[in-house]
């Protein structure tokens, strides 16, 4: 399982990385991989607003569908349209190209709830030990 | 062997737990005369003399085969090719309920994707799914599908009001309790020109049906273009038999087609079971409800047919579900793919060219009988407006008693057409027997 330093994770497996008060979301290593082949996701609208924990995205495989919740509140500023044509953009570089939305930050104080990237591998592992999925 | 599931201590505890000491005080609110009537039945009778006395019963229907029938309204007499009851009378497809496990149920798999296929070419669709229970079904799930295309922003449901009104029943009942709105019927006579001007940002969708209630075909030209300026999607209701002869929605610009598949192969049976025909363009397939059988190889390389897309809301995110169909109407599908199978483009079309010949020669037939007036103007199908110098109720009556089923009184859902009539001619009846309607309305109207 990969993490990217630069991000802060949610325990249900979204990353977030804020650059000023804009910030952008995706699923993490570990989730594409629990997933597999990953056919279709799902995204908001640009000027939808969510608050912290809403499911804003819906990410489908072949194996299931889930809801992506937001790890911070926020207005979505541009999202991946990429995705469309190709969402195995999500498999390959969850970090990068299989990003889903850029948002505007709305309270940055939400963020001291998230773990960074030690802390996530840490819930992981303690997640695998316990043999859920 | 008992196949009763619960044992006394079941009862027991289950009794007590409503608060009830005996199984005999659950009835204690049916009358104590009427809780075991002496039932007084005949002597029991052998089958010979049982099944005579059932046909006598039988016989005092007014069934098809000796009346004529000119009664259409949405439930249509067509001729079903023997091919249909062969096919659907096979214990395979007959007896099997909803066999969908890939690995042993090949046959029913290739048969709603055929069935979904021949729904694309008739539509001009590009995605079928595997069927509803009825074209009111249909209908009102294409209307939600629409709301969910734009996530629940749009609320408006525009619709004709020339839309069958059972159909406009059956989305007012799905949509209780929501915050959408659907209007555009409130005055049963808008035009589509009308309907034209409720379209805004709110507005979901706006469907029509074509040939509408009347029989009559709309002037499409234009709309799609002004509903997709609205950024709505418009939604089509068709007899899936007309688009043997006439332009499918597909070609207009429809973005969801709708129907009543009964008159593809299945009988009138009653009112029910019937068959909700639904396609979509292939951008909306992830919104589309209902199930859908997709072609795809095995780890051979062998063709095979499975359902696909649903994980997605039936099976995993039940909850989130902007559908509770999870089912379809396989056998009523199996009939209408197997009566397409056996018609063919050129069959289709010439049942079609029929109806509509046949339906135009007992309207110009009718429209000569003084007191007999042909409303509308507008071109039709296979049905068309009749005003009449009496009650359609009466004339109905005096129509019965010569063996002839008459057409739809349409003052009961449009007011400002009483006393009007909506007669439906397909290709089952003969020249003969539209002669014989045209006599008698001519006796009715002296």
């Amino acid at each position: 399982m990969k993490v990217d330093e630069s991000c802060l994770y949610t325990d249900t497996h979204e990353w977030v990385r804020v650059e000023g008060d804009e910030a952008t979301v995706g699923i993490t290593d570990h989730a594409q991989e629990q997933l597999s082949d990953i056919v279709y996701v799902e995204l908001p609208e640009v000027g939808d607003a969510f608050a912290k924990g809403d499911a804003f995205a819906v990410v489908e495989s072949v194996k299931a569908a889930s809801d992506c919740y937001m790890p911070i509140g926020g207005e979505i500023i541009e999202v991946n349209e990429e995705l469309s044509e190709a969402p195995e953009l999500v498999n390959e570089d969850p970090y990068g190209a299989g990003w889903f939305v850029r948002f505007r930050v709305s309270d940055a104080s939400e963020l001291a709830d998230l773990m960074d990237a030690a802390a996530y591998e840490e819930f992981v592992a303690e997640e695998e030990a316990k043999g859920g999925h | 062997m008992s196949y009763i599931p619960h044992t006394e201590a079941d009862r027991a505890a289950m009794l007590a737990e409503i608060g009830v000491e005996t199984l005999d005080e659950l009835f204690s609110d049916v009358p104590e005369a009427m809780r075991y009537p002496e039932l007084r039945l005949p002597e029991p009778l052998s089958e010979m003399e049982i099944l005579r006395e059932l046909r006598k019963m039988s016989e005092r229907n007014a069934d098809l085969d000796r009346y004529a029938c000119f009664l259409g309204a949405g439930a249509y007499n067509h001729f079903i090719p023997s091919t249909v009851s062969h096919v659907m009378g096979r214990a395979e497809f007959y007896t099997a309920y909803t066999p969908y496990q890939p690995e042993i149920s090949q046959g029913t798999l290739q048969s709603i994707y055929e069935y979904q296929s021949m729904v694309c070419q008739l539509t001009g669709m590009e995605v079928a799914n595997a069927s509803h229970y009825d074209g009111a079904t249909s209908l009102a799930e294409a209307a939600l599908m629409a709301v969910n295309v734009f996530r629940g922003r749009r609320k408006k449901i525009v619709i004709s009001p020339l839309v069958h009104l059972e159909y406009r029943q059956t989305l007012r009942t799905y949509i209780r309790g929501t915050e959408l709105v659907v209007t555009g019927d409130e005055d049963l006579t808008n035009e589509i020109s009308d309907l034209k001007t409720l379209l805004d940002e709110n507005t979901a969708c706006l469907i029509l049906q074509n040939p509408n209630f009347l029989g009559q075909l709309e002037d499409v030209n234009g709309l799609a273009d002004a509903v997709h300026n609205a950024g709505a999607l418009l939604v089509v209701a068709v007899d899936p038999i007309s688009l043997g002869l006439f332009k499918p929605p597909g070609e207009y610009g429809a973005d969801i087609v709708v129907g009543e598949g009964q008159s593809l192969g299945n009988q009138l049976n009653f009112g029910g079971p019937y068959l909700g025909v639904f396609a979509c363009q292939e951008e909306y397939v992830r919104k589309m409800p209902g199930r859908l059988v997709g072609a795809t190889v095995d780890t051979e390389g062998r063709r095979g047919f499975v359902l696909t897309l649903t994980p997605r809301e039936q099976h995993i995110r039940r909850e989130k579900a902007t559908s509770n169909i999870c089912t379809n109407e396989a056998l009523c599908a199996l009939a209408a793919g197997a009566y397409l199978a056996t018609m063919g483009k050129h069959g289709l079309r010439r049942v079609a060219e029929l109806c509509y010949h046949k339906a135009h020669y007992a309207a110009q037939r009718i429209a000569e009988i003084p007191g007999f007036e042909l409303v509308g103007g507008k071109p039709f199908f296979k049905e068309f407006v009749v005003r009449c110098p009496q009650k359609p109720a009466e004339i109905n009556e005096r129509l019965l008693e010569k063996g002839i089923i008459g057409g739809y009184d349409l003052g009961r859902d449009y007011p400002h057409l009483r006393n009007c009539m909506l007669l439906c001619v397909t290709e089952v009846n003969t020249k003969g027997e539209i002669d014989r309607l045209v006599e008698a309305l001519q006796e009715v109207a002296s």
